[in-house]
């Protein structure tokens, strides 16, 4: 076999192995991923089991404990429309009522449970365009 | 003096439009003068970067809050030290900081290259002076920082208190640094292709460029995490978060930039690859920029929706399509003057390091990018989280960090199988003695990380051996003591021996990173004062309540609520740990008439409690339980809610002292995590091998000067 | 305060213009001197070769190469440091 040949076969092995290896990355990426969702779209239709990435805001005056659990409603940015969550474990530090969260849920009943260290806040947009209305 | 700033501004994108047409005019004409001058536009450029620069730093330091990014970012409050940093937490003052980073950087560069690569540099620099006329272009139209207000607020809403921290004072330099630094290699491959100079000569005059890059780039990255533990109140140093993700990617495809390129200098081989690694490094380098200011994927840094979302777009597709152009229409010259002469080959090692780091680029970009790509395929934005990371990014390490111990011991061209079996026979039954001992020991709970454990400790053995050989061979050559040959040895081939020292800190930073994520014990539990919680065999006794005032000259900067903790293991005692939770009042702490609404409505964050040690870590935050302190709080302020500040701070003064002694439960997590010293340590050591590959090599320029000073003397002696 | 600031600014003009147009007011037309390029580029070259040499033997050494590649390496490297001396005296 000439060099050129091979060299083009070794190529042909190599792209191949690569494509096949980014072909099974794209395919597990869609079936591990969880579809960010808005409270209303969770209202609307969740699965029992499925995991959701809930983004929202914190209803004011929703947030209560209950042992080692908090509890509290996730609404739509700019809606009414929310969901319960339930959630194990320490919040982070800007969560509070109000703020925009992220936190992975699976439906239990008529609640939804946050996967543990799933729930982000936000940065307190220290980094908006516009001035903060605070006077 | 905003006026002045903004005149500044102004000033430096009509040089850098100057800049880049004396440059191409230059190049094109052949006129040396008009180079000169287009070279001196961008040392004109970091003048006017660094006076504007000054007049904001100055703003923050004085808290002048009639400019409207000081009153939205500091305060009075805001100790000096933070101050200065609260410039660069601004979006338009971190814009500022990349372009007085930029100019300052390329300034030296074009300076120290001004006598090389004369047909090339006129473009890089017109490349340079691109980035700075886009970046000072966003500061005049889009997000200046001089922005002023004619009446001054009485008190700015504060630097958000998680980003007090000292990282933050260098974490962005570096990081910037990093970013703006890789514009220069970028710069000069896309001056060498137009001008059709594919040699090596490029890389050699921007190499050292290169490497600094990606040292910046690497100590930024590890500043964030570092920052991360132990200012975040959730204990991990690295959660594959887009932002992060966004900071890996150049550095990963940069590192695969700086190895491939010793194959281009040495045997004139994968030119195509080492262009195409060095502008997708760059555009990366700028996409990373552009995601932390532009809030497209979500994120806890995505700072809210930016409107600078599509110059952005613009700058990145400009730079992919003329990448993809250049490369294309100069393939031929592309071409390699080499074949791979065998398998067995330094050439062949880093080819695998290269295809691992680029497929680590690869998931790391897919991942971060997911919820784009979900939404275009699918119509949902979806995204994939740590675990999805893990499964790809785990293996490929593995093989890295296996790589980086065999790469060094293979030679170039065609290694034989003797001298490699030779080579690697010690490093192995090293290998193996700590895989016997790991076992012996049962440390068997993650086959992953035992991997790890074993690669490291081959990589290790690996350098040390070199190392030995190294001084070995010194010694005999020049018979020398083994520290002086050591010190002569590391100072003649210090790109060698730089390098050994990198891939060494890298496998202690990874035997950290294994052992802290498999053999971690994490708990979040809530206690009373007097009870005790367990942790991965310590006994973990909340002591008593903590709470005071912290005062920054007259005015409260903030109340913190915390705990002792007493750590025992065995009933003997190990550490106090003492965590608070600091809450920061709002700008205006009597707005809502109450003032301890005013503070605990603000910002909080956590001061977390640590023990760290070579061996573990003792880790814990707080968070008092706000269940049993909001009816508190909700009484206090009912109580006092429209009385005389002097009485509203009384109260919060009772309060406090019914925190301390009330037994209020509080939520806590405690966390023992072995060897994640050895994450920063590793980082020191592998910056430390950056700075020897860095520095200077002492021949070159001197020994020029010397050495006609040395042939004089000869013929004055009579001796030539 | 208000006087103060267009003087700084045409202070800073000033400094500004002055540097970018310094190459510039150095008088007659400068020719890019392409031999000086040249031998700019060549001595780097040479440099690097020379280190390439220099590395070849601490592989040796250090008992990644066997004697006989490295003579064979060795040679081959330093016909191309002549090549390069030769081009260097090309230049005169």
């Amino acid at each position: 076999m000439d060099p050129s040949r091979k060299r083009r076969i070794r190529l042909v092995v190599a792209l191949s192995a690569a494509v096949i290896l980014a072909g099974a990355l794209a395919y597990t990426s869609f079936s591990a991923s969880s579809a960010a969702v808005s409270p209303s779209r969770l209202l609307a239709s969740a699965d029992t089991g499925h995991s959701y990435q809930l983004t929202g805001k914190v209803v004011d005056g929703s947030i209560s404990r209950h042992g080692d659990a908090t509890l509290f409603r996730v609404r739509d940015r700019n809606g009414s429309a929310s969901v319960p969550v339930r959630y194990v474990g320490a919040v982070p530090d800007p969560f509070r009522d109000g703020r925009e969260v992220i936190v992975t849920v699976r439906k239990r009943g008529a609640t939804f449970v946050g996967e543990k260290d799933s729930l982000v806040t936000k940065c307190p947009s220290k980094f908006t365009d516009k001035p903060t209305s605070k006077t | 003096m905003a006026t002045v700033g903004q005149a500044c501004l102004i000033l430096a994108l009509l040089t850098c439009v100057y800049g880049i047409v004396a440059s191409l005019y230059g190049a094109r004409a052949g006129r040396r003068d008009w180079v000169d001058s287009g070279r001196r536009a961008v040392y004109a450029l970091a003048f006017l970067a660094i006076v504007s620069f000054a007049i904001l730093v100055s703003a923050f330091l004085r808290s002048d809050f009639h400019y409207e990014v000081v009153a939205t970012h500091s305060s009075t409050t805001t100790p000096a030290f933070y101050r200065a940093a609260a410039a660069w937490s601004s979006q338009e003052g971190s814009l500022l900081l990349w372009v007085l980073l930029l100019s300052l950087w390329s300034s030296v560069v074009l300076f120290l290259v001004r006598r090389h690569l004369r047909d090339v540099a006129p473009y890089a620099t017109a490349v340079l002076l691109g980035f700075g006329a886009f970046f000072t272009g966003l500061l005049v139209f889009a997000a200046t920082p001089f922005k002023t207000m004619a009446v001054a607020p009485p008190e700015g809403t504060g630097l958000d208190p998680l980003l007090r921290h000292p990282s933050m004072m260098i974490h962005p330099p570096m990081l910037y640094s990093g970013y703006t630094l890789w514009a220069i290699p970028f710069a000069f491959a896309v001056g060498a292709l137009i001008v059709r100079r594919v040699d090596a000569d490029w890389i050699r005059a921007t190499r050292r460029f290169a490497l600094a890059a990606w040292c910046f780039l690497g100590i930024g990255i590890l500043l964030g995490a570092r920052w991360s533990y132990a200012e975040l109140g959730w204990g991990g140093y690295w959660a594959w978060d887009p932002v992060e993700n966004a900071s890996l990617l150049p550095w990963l495809t940069g590192t695969a930039f700086i190895h491939s390129v010793m194959v281009q200098e040495k045997r004139g081989m994968l030119k195509v690859w080492n262009v195409s690694l060095v502008l997708a490094t760059g555009t990366l380098a700028v996409l990373g920029t552009f995601l932390v200011r532009s809030g497209i994927l979500d994120s806890i840094h995505a700072f809210g929706a930016s409107t600078l979302g599509a110059p952005f777009v613009i700058l990145i597709g400009l730079m992919i399509a003329g990448g993809i152009y250049l490369v294309v229409s100069r393939r031929a010259l592309l071409a390699s003057e080499h074949k791979l002469d065998s398998l067995l080959s330094r050439e062949s090692a880093f080819l695998g390091n290269n295809l691992v780091l680029v497929g680590l680029a690869f998931v790391v970009f897919w991942g971060t990018f997911f919820p784009l790509i979900s939404e275009a395929v699918t119509g949902t934005k979806a995204a994939v989280g740590p675990p999805w990371f893990n499964r790809y990014t785990v293996p490929l390490a593995l093989v890295l960090v296996l790589l980086s111990g065999i790469g060094p011991v293979i030679a170039w061209r065609r290694a034989t199988w003797a001298n490699a079996r030779r080579n690697l026979l010690a490093p192995t039954a090293a290998a193996l003695a700590v895989l016997a001992a790991l076992l012996a020991f049962g440390v068997t709970k993650s086959a992953t990380s035992l991997a790890m454990f074993v690669f490291a400790a081959f990589t290790v053995a690996v350098v040390v051996q070199e190392f030995a050989r190294g001084v070995a061979a010194r010694r005999a050559m020049a018979r020398e003591g083994p520290l002086r040959a050591l010190v002569s040895l590391v100072q003649r081939n210090r790109r060698r021996y730089g390098g050994y020292t990198v891939h060494l800190g890298m496998a202690v930073l990874f035997v950290g990173v294994a052992a802290s994520t498999a053999f971690q014990h994490a708990r979040d539990v809530r206690l009373t004062p007097g009870t005790t919680a367990t942790v991965g065999g310590y006994q973990v006794k909340y002591v008593r309540a903590t709470a005071r005032p912290v005062y920054r000259g007259e005015r409260l900067e903030r109340v913190a609520l915390g705990a002792v903790l007493d750590v025992r293991k065995d009933g003997r005692h190990v550490t106090t740990l003492r965590t608070e939770r600091g809450y920061y009042p709002s700008a205006a702490p009597f707005a809502s008439g109450s003032l301890i609404r005013g503070i605990f409505d603000g910002d909080a964050t956590s001061e977390v409690g640590m023990k760290a040690g070579l061996t573990r870590d003792l880790w814990t935050a707080i968070q008092p339980d706000p269940e049993y302190l909001n009816k508190v709080i909700d009484a206090t302020a009912a109580k006092t809610a429209g009385k005389p500040p002097a009485q509203q701070a009384q109260a919060v003064g009772r309060l406090l002292s019914v925190y301390r002694q009330g037994a209020f439960p509080a939520q806590f997590r405690i966390i023992s995590s072995p060897l994640v010293s050895w994450i920063w340590l590793g980082g020191i050591i592998v910056f430390a091998g950056g700075l020897i590959a860095l520095w200077p090599a002492p021949d070159a320029a001197r020994r020029r000067v010397t050495a006609g000073y040395a042939a004089r003397v000869a013929r004055e002696l009579g001796r030539a | 305060m208000d006087f103060l600031a267009p003087v700084i600014v045409i202070v800073v003009l000033g400094v500004v213009v002055w540097l970018v147009s310094g190459p510039l007011r150095a008088g007659a037309t400068v020719v890019e001197d392409a031999d000086a390029a040249r031998r700019e580029d060549l001595e780097a070259a040479k440099e690097a070769k020379y280190r390439e040499i220099r590395d070849a033997e601490l592989d040796f050494r250090t008992g990644k190469l066997s004697e006989a590649d490295w003579r064979a390496l060795d040679r081959e490297l330093r016909a191309e440091a002549m090549e390069l001396l030769r081009r260097l005296d090309a230049l005169g």
